[in-house]
């Protein structure tokens, strides 16, 4: 475990040191940002819909009851953007696109294709992975502001239409606008912008260290997704804890 | 045969000594030989015998528990020794980058390392296609092709990089008689040409003493012999005999 832990803590220095090189990569960036808006922007819509309209009908009834109405907006607006939002989609994410990445790069190691690239005195860590990482840290962040958005709204219609609230959708935004500071959207895209690493380095490590023939290659899609869901939970505590000042 | 004399462009290759296992198995076990640059040097062996796992230590994917290997007499261990002499491997598999076209495959070389524009890519892509007789497969992707055809064009990616020393892995292995005699001229072809030094993994014993100018024997991790083609051809060693002269008879077979 302490060796994967150094050889991901290894891989995450060689990539920050290729940055430089993003622009020459900038196509495969571009096709991974795709690829990734593409298996997830649908899913993340329908997911953030209804996980803001669910934060409404569990916290609504609770605060109408005792006459704080007003803060309905409030809340459901700050655990969106703060928690929920960062924390599903990574999860969301995790599963959609770094089981992609484990599998891709574990079938590239196991039918030598990374040893063909390497004999070609091609990077591997160049060619394939910091593509990977660059086009997640950029498209995690901006499905999460997406995310918050659709969450916000479907809250705001959840409100409008469940009786025990019945708070109408200007009323809820008001309040939200009042509950809410740009604070905490920037905190919450800024953890996401932490998961995104996570997940990538994660599911580029265990694909890159795949061994075995196929079954090989399950058990690092299966690896990277674990592990990856593991790490963005105790990392958002302790994000979390370290914004809270 | 002889080596040519004009092999400015190839380089020389010695291993020495070489020891490798994994786990518990010797697959390599003090390996020695040598091969002169521009010279063409085809190693045999059964299945099993450690060839592929020699190559991969010789383009520096795999290193060795003991011993050295040295190219133009510098050891490949020294860092930057392998970046400067341009070594190309044809993989077994073919070992094609699946998620790209055959043209991107074999012009990722020049492509990757921005040594031509694009256009100048695309012209020396076409050409080694045809020289291993796929014109016009340039867009197809590698799931297309058969095995022998993805054997072409992982030659066809090798030649692009101009190397000094080819490594071919079992070229022929997935080909039917026809195209293996296309790809053993084309090996001496590019061997006479341009000097360079070529190192044949193969058990197809038409091909070796067709192309070589010395053939090495290995089995089990060690070299049997080496030496000129005729004398490996002659030689007395029984495993040698029983390798070189296996015949089908269709007698023996109840
Ligand atoms: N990465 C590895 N881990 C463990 N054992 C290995 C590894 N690579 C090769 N071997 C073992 O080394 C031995 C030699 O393998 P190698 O691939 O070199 O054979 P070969 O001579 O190329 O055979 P073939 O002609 O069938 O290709 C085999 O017994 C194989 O099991
Ligand atoms: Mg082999």
């Amino acid at each position: 475990m302490f060796q994967n832990i150094g050889e991901m803590v290894l891989l995450f220095w060689r990539t920050l040191r290729a940055l430089p090189l993003t622009w020459r990569q900038r196509q495969k960036v571009a096709d991974q940002l795709f690829e990734i808006g593409n298996a997830s922007l649908l899913m993340v819509c329908v997911l953030s819909f209804f996980i803001g309209g669910v934060l409404a009908l569990q916290t609504g009834p609770v605060l109408v009851e005792r006459g704080l109405h007003q803060y309905v907006g409030g809340l459901v607006g700050v655990a969106l953007a703060r928690e929920l939002a960062p924390v599903m989609m990574a999860i969301l994410i995790a599963g959609r696109c770094g089981s992609a990445m484990a599998a891709e790069l574990g079938s590239m190691r196991v039918y030598q294709e990374i040893d063909a690239l390497r004999t070609m005195n091609i990077n591997p860590v160049h060619f394939l992975v910091l593509p990977r990482l660059v086009a997640i840290a950029l498209g995690l962040p901006m499905l999460v502001v997406f995310s918050i958005l659709v969450g916000w709204l479907g809250g705001a219609l959840v409100a409008s239409i469940t009786n025990q609230i019945d708070i109408s959708v200007q009323a809820f935004f008001a309040d939200l606008r009042n509950g809410v500071e740009l604070k905490d959207v920037v905190n919450g895209v800024f953890k996401s912008f932490c998961f995104a690493w996570i997940i990538g380095i994660v599911s580029c490590h265990q694909g890159l260290t795949t061994i075995g023939g196929p079954r090989g290659i399950g058990r690092s899609v299966t690896k990277a997704v674990v592990n990856s869901i593991v790490l963005i939970i105790l990392f958002d505590f302790f994000l979390t804890r370290l914004l809270l000042d | 045969m002889n080596a040519p004399a004009n092999s400015t462009r190839g380089v020389s290759l010695q291993v020495r000594n070489l020891w490798k296992r994994y786990g518990r198995q010797e697959v390599l076990r003090g390996v020695e030989f040598e091969v002169q640059a521009g010279e063409v040097f085809v190693l045999m062996g059964p299945s099993g015998s450690g060839k592929s796992v020699l190559l991969k230590h010789i383009i520096g994917l795999e290193t060795p528990d003991a011993g050295d290997i040295f190219i133009n007499g510098e050891s490949i261990s020294t860092p930057g020794v392998l970046e400067r002499h341009r070594l190309a491997m044809v993989f077994q598999s073919g070992a094609l980058l699946n998620s790209l076209t055959v043209a991107e495959n074999v012009g990722l070389y020049l492509s990757e390392h921005r040594l031509k524009p694009p256009e100048e890519i695309a012209r020396v892509v076409s050409e080694k296609l045809a020289v291993v007789g796929l014109e016009g497969a340039e867009d197809k992707m590698p799931s297309e092709l058969s095995g022998g055809m993805k054997k072409r064009v992982a030659i066809a990616r090798a030649l692009v990089m101009e190397p000094q020393l080819i490594l071919y892995d079992e070229p022929t292995s997935e080909l039917d008689p026809l195209s293996a005699i296309v790809i053993a001229e084309e090996i001496v072809k590019l061997n006479r040409r341009m000097g360079v030094t070529s190192l044949v993994v193969t058990h197809d014993r038409d091909l070796a003493f067709d192309v070589a100018h010395r053939v090495a024997v290995i089995h089990e991790g060690r070299l049997l012999a080496q030496g000129a083609p005729e004398d490996i051809r002659q030689s007395a060693h029984p495993v040698i005999r029983r390798f070189l002269h296996a015949e089908f008879n269709p007698q023996t077979v109840t």
